[in-house]
Order: structure tokens, then sequence, then C-alpha cells
């Protein structure tokens, strides 16, 4: 029941906003209540048992399709993220000069598809629940991007829904492959052994694919920055911060465990696309030359830990992917939540342009050096705790003390991208707010007061996690372990 | 309980009673004609789920050449269903019959213009039972010769002229072609009933392939009629010239009961592996040329006569894969937003014509009619918690359960380029600025509850196709 209306509080609150309601107060009101359900369902979640709140609703029992939806550790974390980000979009979405309701309306659809992804037990449900964020993206982009903003919504609104009918052959594979006996489209039918390892190695790949075009795994990627620089402040949050999560959530909660073998075979592969992420997207990162581009390849760039994460397929690795999933949309969106206020108020967020920006915005500042630290992996940030489980759990993955295998030399390869996210965050950060001011005839007024209160969900939830990873470790350990159990 | 073929008769007296009502009386307003055919055609709707069912029935040799199974009964009601949404088309389209006609009164040629299509729902409906070739040729003659006159109807419009002539000329090839292949199959086999001939065909010491060239000609006059590719030239010009109520009638009726009859006939012929290589060649190239050929189309009823022959090539792979659920299911989708976005197109292109600019800004001009696109635009292309979604899901499962993958990866590229097309009448919609007249677009009553209807089947399908299933296993 609770989980029902978790999924369900922000699209009927889209729906209600575009029949007439008062836009932003309704969205507000939404995504509060979102917050505090899925807050509710995180602190009364048990460990120990496996998928806990189930809502069922049968469909269509020849296609085994039911609505049903429920949460493990997995799911329960990802879906709070959800709300936290919706309701910090909310709260940084200023004016909107035109078709107001249309804008939250979006909003909320984005964040009610990723959670109700999350949160589905049904494989036609959880890639239903993601394309529904299709349409609202592609509005979102066109509508009230700016810069190159037609371009980058077709870009970003073709490849996603090529990766989206890839993911579903890939599905769709899955589903067959399972012996009629158990074929089920219901997750909780789907279980380790059942898939012969012979048919593992193309349903990996397919799945691969589609999950890496949504997930901007090199070379799927060059839709990501262009559409987070284009896109309004809010949907980047969203978007970048929650809803490609997907993919990562999708490889964790259907390929590791289903296709143990699959994944295996494919791993070598996998690694070097993973380094290219950290490396060469890291490199290129540090040549960007204006503020967005910068955070939005940046956001592509760290996929790659959390690619190492699941390739290490361990539960010290896995774990530690989960959490900085969650670490990263907090971080994220904590960025481009203060870009987009920059963006209102200087001319050009080129990096030779802009500078000084602290003496003017002093609360914009600590909120974008907070992120940045964040996201370089300060310890004491959840990110920062995250990273260090990713990096020990690939390491660990073949160890022996004779020599390094290709996990460890992928692993210390890795390390090379904490140098290199340090290099080109803290650039941004020096050439953003300090420095002598390009145009000082310019007034520019510092974020709204009322900014502190995303800020503080944003930040301290992440504080809390780095502090204590154990509150989200303990709700995710039952299900890796019950992944990495079966297959060994 | 009633017996199967008094549905075709019932069609067929409504339509005549409607003709001679118009012939005998003339002071009247002509769209009760209309309301009245409505009425009888939702009667009949009802009446097809009180159908006894065929086994209780005698052995009489109508029943040799007639079936009354699960699958026509569903095909019959796709029939009328599409029937009744044309129908409801045409009282907005009414203004424009008689424009052009010197000396004619507003309503002239309104009373045909609504009893036409009933004559071609019984041939439809027809074609949905025939299990035996001289049934097929019969219905589906009756079925092109209404459509020939209903295609030229607006016959002061010289598009619609050469878009009729076109009709008649490639119609009436694709007819040579039905009777040669029926010709050959019945020479081989000694046969015209399809169940007599699959057992001739599955028997030893049989001059196969005399029955194969026979069965090629048939699914190339059937190819005419579904618009599959390379028998597809006539759909773009014919789509675009016809009245649009009769291209939506075209692209929905003419393509569900060319499926019926493509599975029917293949049923026998499909044992036979140089067949399998046909279809799947052709449904390769239906995808291809179908949405490559859309892409760069400005003219809306031009785009989506293209977006007819893409989806021709999905009902193919299903068609292929041997899994008439999904093509039942397809077709049904396929009707919802087919006739949704037909319906939109009529109400936005009176005053401005078919071009994507008059959808520039309907979101502001009209904000239903801006949503109702937005939906048959979402489900053409495939969004889920829409019936077109639903539809290319069992069209993807099938295929991969008949591994054919080639065909899946060529669809995946076809879907993706159904996107940009698709999208691109959404942009017009949401993001371009109105044009100068920006007045508000009426929406009478009628329309409005059929739009509603058909957005409301679109989404209950999207998520809820249990009711299509349950129909089609009765």
């Amino acid at each position: 029941m609770l989980l029902l209306l978790v999924t369900f509080t922000p699209i009927v609150a889209a729906i209600l906003i575009m029949i007439g309601l008062p836009a932003r107060l309704t969205a507000m009101a939404a995504s509060v209540l979102t917050l505090l359900i899925s807050a509710i369902i995180f602190l009364r979640f048990n460990a120990t048992s496996g998928f806990q709140f189930v809502v069922t609703f049968p469909i269509s029992p020849e296609l085994g399709l039911n609505f049903a939806l429920g949460v493990d550790g997995l799911s329960l974390l990802m879906i709070l993220l959800g709300a936290i980000v919706l309701v910090a979009a909310v709260c940084v979405t200023g004016e909107i000069e035109h078709h107001e309701n249309a804008f939250y309306a979006c909003l909320l659809l984005i964040a009610g598809g990723a959670i109700g992804a999350f949160a589905s037990l049904n494989l036609f449900f959880f890639y239903a629940f993601h394309e529904l964020a299709l349409i609202p993206t592609f509005l979102l982009i066109g509508i009230w991007g700016t810069g190159n903003r037609r371009a980058a919504a077709w870009k970003v609104t073709i490849y996603l829904a090529l990766g989206s009918v890839i993911l579903l052959v890939g599905l769709i594979m899955l589903y067959r492959a399972v012996p009629v006996s158990a074929r089920s489209l219901d997750l909780r039918m789907l279980h380790a052994g059942q898939i012969p390892a012979s048919l593992q190695s193309n349903i990996y790949l397919v799945l691969l694919i589609g999950f890496g075009i949504l997930i901007s795994l090199v070379p799927f990627h060059t839709w990501a920055p262009e559409a987070y620089a284009s896109a309004p402040a809010p949907a980047a949050m969203l978007h970048a911060g929650v809803l490609k999560k997907f993919g990562l959530y999708g490889l964790l909660r259907l390929a590791l465990p289903l296709l143990p073998d699959g994944a295996r075979q494919w791993s070598g592969i996998l690694l070097v696309l993973l380094l290219a992420n950290i490396i060469y997207i890291g490199l290129v990162t540090i040549a960007q030359r204006r503020l967005d581009w910068m955070l939005g390849y940046s956001s592509v760039m760290h996929m790659g830990y959390i690619f190492l994460g699941i390739a290490s397929a361990n539960i010290l690795g896995t774990t530690g992917a989960a959490i900085l999933m969650f670490a990263h949309g907090l971080s994220i969106a904590l960025l481009f939540g203060i870009t987009g206020e920059i963006r209102k108020r200087v001319p050009s967020l080129d990096f030779d342009a802009m500078g000084g920006l602290a003496k003017a915005m002093p609360l914009a500042a600590f909120a974008f050096g907070l992120g940045a630290f964040a996201a370089i992996g300060l310890p004491g940030f959840a990110n920062f705790a995250a990273e260090i489980m990713v990096v020990f759990g690939a390491f660990q993955n073949g160890f022996d003390y004779q020599h390094f295998h290709v996990f460890q030399w992928a692993t210390l390869l890795a390390l090379w991208g904490v140098v290199i996210s340090a290099v080109y965050m803290l650039r941004a950060y020096r050439r953003t707010f300090f420095g002598s001011s390009a145009k000082s005839e310019l007034v520019i007024t510092d974020i709204r007061s009322g900014f502190r209160v995303p800020i503080a969900l944003l930040v301290s939830v992440s504080l809390l996690l780095g502090f204590f990873p154990q509150i989200a470790v303990n709700r995710l350990m039952p299900t890796f372990r019950n992944y990495f159990s079966a297959t060994q | 309980m009633i017996s199967a073929p008094c549905l075709e008769v019932a069609v067929l007296v409504l339509g005549t009673v409607i003709l001679l009502i118009e012939s005998f009386f003339s002071k009247f307003d002509r769209r009760y004609l209309g309301y009245a055919a409505l009425v009888g055609l939702a009667l009949i709707f009802l009446a097809t789920f009180f159908i006894a069912p065929q086994s209780t029935m005698s052995s009489a040799p109508f029943w040799n050449f007639y079936s009354a199974d699960a699958t026509s009964l569903f095909f019959k009601r796709i029939a009328l269903a599409t029937t009744a949404g044309v129908i409801v088309m045409m009282f907005d389209f009414a203004p424009l019959v008689s424009s052009g006609v010197q000396g004619a009164t507003p309503q002239s040629g309104l009373g045909e213009f609504f009893a036409l299509p009933l004559f071609t729902c019984a041939g439809l409906m027809w074609m949905a039972s025939a299990i035996d070739f001289v049934l097929i040729f019969v219905s589906l003659e009756l079925v092109t010769i209404s459509f020939y006159v209903l295609v030229g109807f607006t016959r002061r419009n010289p598009a619609s002229l050469e878009a009729a002539v076109k009709y008649l000329v490639l119609s009436a090839v694709a007819t040579g072609f039905l009777v040669y292949g029926i010709t050959w199959i019945f020479g081989a086999t000694g046969e015209t009933n399809l169940q007599k001939i699959a057992t001739v065909l599955s028997g030893t010491g049989l001059e196969q392939n005399a029955a194969l060239f026979g069965g090629v000609l048939v699914i190339i006059a059937l190819g005419f009629k579904i618009a599959a590719v390379p028998f597809h030239i006539w759909v773009a010009d014919v789509y675009q010239g016809a009245p649009t109520p009769v291209t939506a009638y075209l692209s929905v009726g003419s393509k569900a009961a060319g499926f019926i009859v493509l599975l029917r006939v293949l049923d026998p012929f499909l044992i036979l592996p140089q067949m399998q290589t046909l279809l799947v060649a052709i449904a390769v190239l239906t995808l291809i040329y179908g949405n490559l050929a859309a892409l760069p189309q400005t003219n809306v009823k031009r785009l989506l006569a293209y977006s007819s022959i893409a989806h021709a090539g999905y009902l193919l792979v299903a068609v292929v894969s041997f899994s008439g659920r999904a093509v039942a299911f397809y077709l049904v989708a396929y009707l919802l937003m087919t006739l949704l976005s037909f319906a939109v197109l009529i109400l936005v292109s009176q005053p401005a014509g078919d071009q994507l600019e008059s959808f520039a800004g309907l979101s502001q001009r009209s904000p239903f009619l801006a949503f109702a696109m937005l939906v048959a635009m979402a489900s053409l292309a495939g969004v889920p918690f829409t019936a077109g979604f639903l539809g290319k899901f069992l069209v993807f499962d099938a295929a991969i359960a008949t591994h054919h993958f080639g065909l899946v990866v060529v669809a995946i590229v076809t879907v993706g380029a159904g996107f940009y097309y698709y999208f691109k009448v959404v942009r017009a919609i949401y993001w371009d600025a109105p044009p100068a007249s920006t007045d508000k677009i009426i929406v009478s009553p009628l329309t409005r509850v059929a739009l509603i209807a058909l957005i409301a089947g679109t989404f209950v399908l999207g998520v809820y196709p249990q009711p299509i299933f349950d129909a089609l296993a009765r």
C-alpha cells in the first residue's frame, strides 16, 4: 500500500496539475509526500527478509504478467534517492515563463517513472515505467532548455529510445531463455541457474548494450553531456541523478544474479569500457571550457566507478556500487542545481567569462564547494565510503599474492580517476567562484534563501551516509548475499 | 443465440435501408442517416457476443466456406468498430464532401457517403470468415469496389480522382494476381477450401511447385491489400488523395482484413520453407522502406501513409513468427491509434491543410486535440503504457521465441527511426509557435466522445491486454 502511494503520488500529481491545480504548490506537496512515505518505508524496512511491502495485481496469467511492486535493500535505496532529488528539483525550480503547469508535470512524471521502475517486480513494468520519462525529457529539454536545445532534445530522445528498444529485446530474450515451466515476467520467479550457461553470453551482451546506452557507457555516451548542458536545471538533476541510475540498477537487479556466466565472459570488455569511462572521459572533462558541459562529462565519468563495482561481482563491490549510485545522485543533483542558478545570472558559463562569483554568491559558492568535494570523494561524504568499497571490491577480485591480474591492474588505473576528478572539479570551482570577476558592472545576487532547504537535504543525507554507511550496507547486504551465495 | 452469417446480412440490410431512405426522401437532415448507421453498427457489435458456437450448427455445405470461430468473430468486431469510427470521422469531414461542386446543397452526396462504408464493412466481415478461396475472392471484390467509390468520392478534387484511378488500376492488377494464383492452386490440388488444400499439400506425390507458385501469386495480391513492400507503390498517393476518413478506413479496415486472410491462406503453405524465406524478405523490405520513407515527410497524411507501411512490416514479423495472438493484438492497437490520429488530422487540417505546419502550436489552440495526437503518436512510436507498445512487445516476443534474430535487429533500427518521425509531430504540437490565426478548434460532442473512447482504449489495452486474449481464445 505504501509503495503504491509512493509510486503514484508523483504521477497522479502530474495529471492533477495538467487538469488545473496550482502547479508549484501541488508539485511541492506531492514531492514532500513522496519523500515522507519513502522515508517511512526506509525506516520500517526489515533488513533480513526479501521483498517487502509487496502489492500484486494479476493482469495476464498466460504472459506471466502482473502488476507487482515490492522493495528490497537495493530498490529501497534508489526510491529514497528518487524522492530526495525530486524534492530538491522542485525546490530549485524558479519562475517558469510559459506553461508552468506542464513543466512541473514533466518533472513529476520523470520522477514517478524512475521510482516506479525501481519499485516494480515485473519486467514489463520495470521497463515501462522507465520509458514513461522519455516524452517528458524530450519536452523539458526542447521547450525550456538552453543553448542548442532542439538538437540536444532530439539526440537524447533517439539515443534513449534506441537503447530502450535494445533493452526490451534483451529482456524478452531473458524471459524466453527461462524454461517454460518457470517462465514469468515476475522477478520473484526468476532465480539464478534457470538460464543455461550457453545462452547467457548473448543475453548479457544485449542487456549490457541496452543498459549501457541508458547509462552513457563509452562508446554510447555522446548524448549525455549535450543533454545535461541544455536541459533546465531541475530536469538535469532528475535525469542525471535518478533516471540514469535505472540502467545500473537493472544490471545489478537482473544481469548479475541471473546471468553470472555471461557477466564473467564479458567482464574483460566491460573493464576496458569502464576504464575508458574513467580515464578517457576524465581527460575529456578536464578539457571542457564550459561549466555545464564539464558537469555533464563528469557525470558520465563517474558512471565508470559504478560499473567497476558491478564488474567486480562480489558483495563488497556491488554494495559499494549501490551506495555510489545513491551518493552520486545526491552530489550531481546539487551541482546541477547550483549551476542552473548561476546560468540565470551570468551571460555565459564559459570559464574564461566567469570568476569571482563567490563574492556575490557566497551561499552558492559554499553549496557548490560541498557538491564538488562530494563528487571528488572527500572522506566524510557518502561518495568516499562507496568508492572505497568499490575499489576494495574490485581489487579483491581474483587476487593472489604472486601477481596482479586484470582486475588489480584495472583498479590501479581506475584510482587515477580520483586525481583526474579532483583536477577538473577544483579547477572549475576556482575559475567560477574565485579569481577576478570578468565583468564587474554586472549586478549579481545570491541564490534565494529558500535554496537552503534542498542544499541542506542533499548534503546532510550524503554526510549521514558518509559517516554511517552501515545504514545502507545493512539493508543492502541480504540482497547481494543472496546473489552470490546462489552463484558460487 | 444468433447464427453468425446473420451479422453480415444485418449490415447489408442496414446499408440498403440507408441508401433507400436517401433516394426516396429528400427533405431531411442527412446526418440522421449517419446516426442511424452508428446505432445499427453498435447493435450488431453487441450481437457478436451472442453468436452460437459453430459446433452446434448443422453440417450444411455452407460451413465449408464460412467459419464462425473465435478468430473470425474477433476480426468481425474489428471491422465493425473501424466502420463506426470512420462514420464518426465522416461527420467532421462532411463540409468538404460537396465543396467545389457547382450548385450543390451543403448536404448533397452525404447519404451515400454514410452508406458506402457499411457495404465495405460487410465485405470485411465476410473476409474474416472466409475459409474458401471463392468466398475470399468475392468478399475481397466487394470491399475493393466500394473503396473505388469512396476513394474518388470528392470527385471535383483532382487529387482524389488521381487517387481513385491509381487505386482502381493497381487493385485490378492485384485481383488478377489473386485469381491467377487461385487457379494454379486449384489446378495443383483440386480444392479451393483452405483446410482441404492443407491436407493435400501435406500428402505426398503432389506437384508442389505448382501449388507454391499459386501461393506466391496469392501473397502478391494480398501484399497489395496490406501495403507490403514491394507492392506498396499505390499507398502514399492514394492515402494522400482520398478523403481523410476513407484513408483511415483503407489504412485500418483493409489492412486488418488482408491480415486475417493472409493468416488463413498461409496456414497450409507455411510448412514449405521457401514461403518462410519469401515472407521474411518481404517483412524486412517493408520495415525498412516504410520507416525510412516516412522520415522526411512533411505532410502528416503522407507520413501516416508511410507509417502504415511500416506497421504492416511489424505485423508481417508477427505473421512470420506464427503468432496469431500478436497479429490480432497489434491490429487492435493499430486500429485505436490510427483512427485517433486521423480523427485529429481531420479537425486540424480543415482550414489549413494536411501539412505539418497546421499542427504548429496546437497545444495552445486546443489542448485536448494536442493531447489526443500526443497519445496517438506515442502509441504509434511504441511508448509504454499505450496499446502500441504492448503490440510491439508481443511482436518482439514472438520473433525472439521463433529465433528470427535478423528480423529483430532490423526492427530495433526501424523502431528507433519511428521515434524520430512521430516525435516530429509532437514537436510541432508543443514546441513550435502557432501561426497567426490562433482560433480555437471546436470539437463536436460526438467526436469528443469518440476521441476519449479511443484514448481510453489506448491506455487500458496498454496495461491490460487480457480482454483481447480472452476474446481470441473463446
